[in-house]
């Protein structure tokens, strides 16, 4: 091993004399520019969360007193307790997860199917309803709130998770349809004409062959709609008309005002919670939800 | 043979239900919502009609105006700073760091997964006052400056937030703009290094017009939205100071939900829907007489 790098040091001695001594200290000089420029990068990128959770874990008196620079003098742990459960964090991300899980497992399996129909089935108009679908990645959503509120009102959804669920069903629709057809491309036709030769029906090919076929399509699809569905704010905050409906971006919103006078660690600790989730899927998805949202944009 | 394939039945089952849901959701309130821009009340005391009032109303509002001009002004200079700042990354990616950028796109690329309420309130305490000097502050006074109230003015608050969603949203462009780099054919860039070019000029001359595909629908899809922008402004700033950080989409909201005017709610709705419309036609068109002159 040591002899290994004392054989690569001197080998890129001996090619650094071969140079001109002039740009080789241009070289080192770049190299070093470049080391500066990743360094501040990282610096801008990490800092923020890095003071977040130093804040989080500070007494209420430290924050107000020391340098915003310094290290918690005492780790107060308590403050993501006291987040979570006299700041009512707990229950907005169960709001949060019974409005996410259901829209999303809606999304996927409508997607999927419509998908499919669009891009393995042969039929006329089909083209045409792919466009209708891609319409709706244009328009804002401020275009559906008002009518969408009318009709949650009207027939009594209002005051229940449903209109977030429903909302989200409808508005993540277009992207994954649009998805789904384009990974479909990648799927023979003849392959599930061959399999309903035996006697199965075209849709027992859909759900036994095709869909097995598109699942790494799917978990990107859905990794993609999660991070939309979790993070989004106007129609949580459209559709969320009591406490006791909040989801977690609505719930962190308030988060100040509901605890009277300004409690620094626990607002940290609330942060800290709601980013976590997002963290971990990160952590161990990330080149996954990387392409994922990437394609979605290109597409978009 | 495209009998199977052909089956009606299984194309209804199969289509019926994204589609019903997706006229239910979007396409019906989507014309509803035009038909309330002729009407003033709300769903709970009911509609009447009122003509053509709201859209005078419309064309008089100076909050309509600055709404309007905060909103263009925010897509022009986020979209401009995002893809800027998103290519140079790209370009450090590609040309220094090569192979080892794995682990440094990753990184960068964070931020853009984390809500932005959570970002937004971030910021706010990043860059505050009181009752305790931010880090930003706290820099500003270690070099001697004094401190800035940064939500104070609709100024400095415009640039914060600006900061903020280039700083959420640049290490996406990153690398989205890095798939198109990577793209370039290196038998072309080394012809290019044969024939003198290097540095600046290789990428002024190659790479930036190679670029130009993935350049372009980057810029659509900024623009596209960064003209919605809805989650920053409210986390960070909440529209003020006064409604100087106020954009169409705040305006309309609170025009709906505070005052309860849902008639001119969706007129505002409108607006913004025909602006996104326009500016993404216009951008469109621009991309393609580039793309069959080069």
């Amino acid at each position: 091993m040591a002899i290994d790098t004392l054989q690569k040091t001197a080998g890129t001695g001996h090619r650094r004399t071969e140079r001109s001594p002039l740009r080789a200290a241009r070289k080192a000089g770049g190299r070093m520019w470049v080391r500066l420029a990743v360094a501040v990068l990282l610096i801008i990128e990490v800092y923020p969360l890095i003071w977040m959770f130093l804040t989080s874990v500070k007494s209420n008196s430290d924050y107000l007193d020391n340098s915003t620079w310094s290290l918690p003098t005492t780790w107060e742990w308590g403050n993501y307790a006291e987040a979570w459960t006299t700041g009512n964090i707990g229950l907005y991300v169960k709001n949060s997860l019974l409005a996410v899980v259901p829209a999303l497992a809606l999304i996927l399996l409508l997607g999927t199917a419509a998908g499919f129909a669009l891009q393995i089935m042969v039929w006329k108009g089909r083209s045409l309803t792919l466009l209708v679908f891609l319409a709706g990645m244009m328009v804002p959503p401020q275009m559906i709130l008002l009518p969408l509120f009318t009709i949650y009102f009207q027939t009594g959804l209002s005051g229940t998770l449903w209109p977030l669920v429903l909302t989200y069903t409808g508005t993540g629709l277009p992207l994954t349809v649009f998805m789904m057809a384009t990974y479909y491309r990648t799927v023979p036709r003849e392959l599930l004409e061959a399999a309903t030769l035996d006697g199965a029906g075209i849709l027992r090919a859909f759900w036994t062959i095709s869909v097995p076929m598109v699942r790494n399509a799917l978990l990107t699809v859905g990794l993609v709609q999660f991070f939309f569905i979790w993070n989004d704010l106007l129609i949580a905050l459209t559709f969320t008309n009591s406490q006791d409906l909040r989801t977690v971006q609505v719930g962190l919103l308030n988060f100040s005002g509901d605890f009277g006078a300004t409690q620094y660690g626990p607002l940290f600790a609330a942060i800290c919670i709601n980013v976590f989730g997002t963290l971990v899927i990160y952590l161990f998805l990330n080149q996954k939800v990387m392409k994922g949202l990437t394609s979605g944009a290109v597409k978009g | 043979m495209h009998r199977v394939l052909g089956d009606r039945r299984a194309i209804t089952i199969l289509l019926g239900p994204a589609l019903l849901v997706y006229s239910l959701i979007m396409l019906v309130p989507m014309v509803w919502s035009l038909g309330y821009s002729f009407t003033e009340g709300n769903s709970i005391e009911g509609f009447t009609g009122n003509g053509l009032d709201n859209f005078s109303r419309l064309l008089d509002d100076p909050a309509v105006h600055d709404a309007l001009w905060f909103t263009l002004k925010y897509a022009v200079v986020v979209t401009a700073g995002q893809v800027v700042a998103g290519y140079l990354l790209a370009l450090l990616y590609v040309f220094f760091l090569k192979k080892a950028s794995a682990p440094v796109r990753t990184l960068a690329f964070f931020p853009v997964v984390l809500p932005t309420v959570a970002v937004g309130l971030l910021f706010q305490k990043l860059f505050q006052v009181a009752p305790q000097p931010g880090p930003v502050n706290s820099l500003l006074n270690a070099f001697g400056f004094e401190s800035v109230d940064f939500f104070g003015s609709a100024g400095s608050a415009f640039w914060v937030l600006i900061i903020m969603d280039i700083w959420r949203s640049m290490g996406f462009y990153a690398v989205l703009l890095f798939a198109g780099l990577v793209d370039i054919p290196d038998e072309v860039l080394e012809s290019a290094r044969l024939d003198g070019a290097s540095g600046p000029r290789l990428i002024r001359h190659i790479v930036l017009p190679l670029s130009m595909p993935v350049l372009m629908s980057s810029l659509i899809f900024s623009i596209n939205g960064t003209l919605k922008v809805f989650d920053s402004v409210v986390a960070l700033t909440n529209g003020g100071p006064g409604n100087g950080t106020t954009p169409l989409t705040l305006y309309m909201f609170q025009s709906s939900f505070t005052y309860s005017e849902y008639g001119y709610g969706s007129t505002i709705a409108l607006l913004l829907t025909v602006v996104c419309l326009l500016v993404s036609l216009a951008v469109y068109r621009v991309s393609r007489r580039d793309n069959t002159e080069s």
